[in-house]
């Protein structure tokens, strides 16, 4: 297996050892878990790969733990679609649907939070928190209770009723809190001070967390054959997802398990909600924080802690990263359903709507293999679609059904009476 | 009557474990700082850099981050609550 090495601060390096801390105390800069690869060999460890189970435990080569753990919701080996419909309505040449709704709670989520209550239980914490925008509330509730571990998932008050509900039915202390996430992860940052023996995911145990969406990449790279795409199209929120992903493809690359080079990597954000686009447009290593006002409140993350690593990635990988409008984001959701079969919610809206911006400036080749990531279920997210299509109601009788959609085709009708 | 700070635990090994500290006689979130930085030795290069703060940290006045008001020129008054965080965790 890699060996784990350290926490290591991604500012000035300094480096800790690995418990439940994710500020470096030099510089306020976030820690990351570093590791030693050298010891893997590719072809041994793709075939412990291949041989391993259909979770995310497959890739334990590359996770923060010394022997896969034990977890009672696992989640990952979601399915990779080549969608060639979506593909010629944006006119662009091979487009593969990474569809992460499929997890145990509908969203990429499960796989962040399998590998923090993991953690948190190995370091030997009882009771488990978040800050979510939904997703993870639902993750963290449902994994909490499969593993018999107390939590806490606190929201902000105005959440979308089916996130809401699907929630609180796995028996956690739901808090409601009256502000914009960003005030719920500032009071969450507060309290994981106070309450020293609570593993809030993604406050102090957050570099473990973090280390979860790396499996995403590696699951698209198998799913591909052991082949890097040329291009991936990410959400971003806080940046956490975007910038691990690309960390995941790196690490495949340096223990020599695809070959090539980093995809260029296109970060997706509601207009409502876009310090990073703002500061990638801006030319900037900073992100200015905002107040979110948008539908995709999965993504409403006004001020985001991985901000300016993916401000770094989009640039390196000449990448980018797109802030799309409201209705466009109605429109992604649309067509990726009509397209592939797909029902994403919002923040799947956004990154299908970035894709399609992209594609019609003319930035993708034709000869590129495209990814595009859908991170949650379009259930989550019922208003955005309310009103988009039209019903047909009507008697229950046969003439009325030809009232609304014309007589059947009387050439039919002849064949039928031969 | 003083603002009142509250100290991160990140912060804590230079404030002798002390949560909280009241800096006197200070109008702006800068002025706040500064007499944060006279009371504790090796406070300042911890949190600021170059006569800013460092980009993971975060400041709030009465719980609005000050990169909504004035930044560092965020005027305080005896009684308001400054509380600084790190700015790393969420999502």
């Amino acid at each position: 297996m890699g060996s784990i090495e350290a926490l290591q601060c991604k500012e000035c390096r300094a480096s800790y050892p690995l418990e439940a801390r994710f500020v470096c105390e030099h510089c306020f800069g976030p820690l990351e878990v570093s590791y030693d690869f050298s010891g893997l060999e590719a072809e041994s460890t793709k075939r412990r790969i291949q041989a391993g189970p259909n979770t995310i435990w497959r890739y334990a080569d590359f996770l923060p733990f010394e022997r896969p753990p034990v977890t009672a919701l696992a989640a990952g080996v979601t399915p990779l679609v080549r969608a060639d419909r979506l593909a010629e309505r944006l006119g662009i040449g091979e487009v593969w649907v990474k569809n992460d709704a499929a997890n145990p709670t509908h969203s990429f989520k499960d796989r962040v939070v399998t590998v923090a209550l993991a953690k948190a239980r190995e370091l030997g914490y009882e009771v488990v928190a978040c800050a979510s925008t939904g997703n993870l509330a639902n993750a963290v509730a449902a994994h909490a209770a499969a593993a018999g571990l107390e939590s806490y998932v606190f929201v902000p008050a105005d959440l979308e009723e089916q996130k809401i509900l699907a929630t609180g039915i796995y028996g956690t202390n739901l808090v409601a809190v009256k502000g914009n996430y960003d005030d719920v992860n500032r009071l969450c940052t507060e309290l994981s001070a106070e309450r020293e023996n609570w593993a809030f995911v993604n406050v102090n145990v957050r570099p473990y967390y973090a280390e979860g969406s790396k499996t995403l990449a590696y699951e698209i790279a198998e799913q591909l054959g052991f082949e890097l795409p040329d291009r991936v199209v990410v959400p971003v929120a806080s940046g956490s997802l975007f910038t691990k992903i690309a960390r995941g493809f790196e690490e495949w690359l340096e223990v020599g398990l695809v070959k090539g080079e980093l995809p260029t990597m296109n970060g997706a954000q509601a207009a409502g909600c876009s310090p990073v686009a703002t500061a990638f447009e801006d030319d900037k290593d900073v992100c200015r924080p905002v107040k979110p006002e948008t539908i995709a409140k999965s993504l409403a993350i006004g001020d985001p802690a991985d901000g300016p690593y993916a401000v770094e990635l989009a640039r390196r990988t000449s990448g980018s990263v797109e802030a799309v409008g409201e209705q466009e984001i109605r429109d992604g959701i649309k067509l990726l359903a009509e397209t592939s079969g797909i029902f994403t919610e919002t923040a799947g809206g956004v990154t299908t709507a970035a894709l399609a911006k992209l594609a019609r400036e003319g930035e993708i080749g034709a000869d590129e293999r495209v990814v595009l990531t859908i991170t949650g279920e379009g259930l989550k997210t019922l208003d955005a679609v309310r009103g988009s299509f039209e019903t047909h109601e009507i008697e229950p009788a046969a003439s009325a059904f030809a009232e609304e959609f014309g007589p059947a085709p009387a050439a039919k009708a002849a064949a039928s009476g031969v | 009557m003083a603002v009142t700070v509250k100290i991160p635990t990140q912060l804590r090994s230079v404030t002798g474990g002390e949560a909280e500290a009241d800096v006197d006689a200070a109008t702006t979130v800068g002025e706040v700082l500064d007499g944060l930085y006279d009371q504790y030795d090796g406070l300042r290069e911890r949190i600021a850099e170059d006569g800013d703060l460092r980009r993971f940290v975060n400041v709030y006045v009465g719980g609005e981050d000050i990169r909504f008001l004035d930044g560092l020129e965020t005027p305080v008054e005896d009684g308001d609550e400054v509380t600084i965080l790190p700015a790393v965790a969420g999502g």
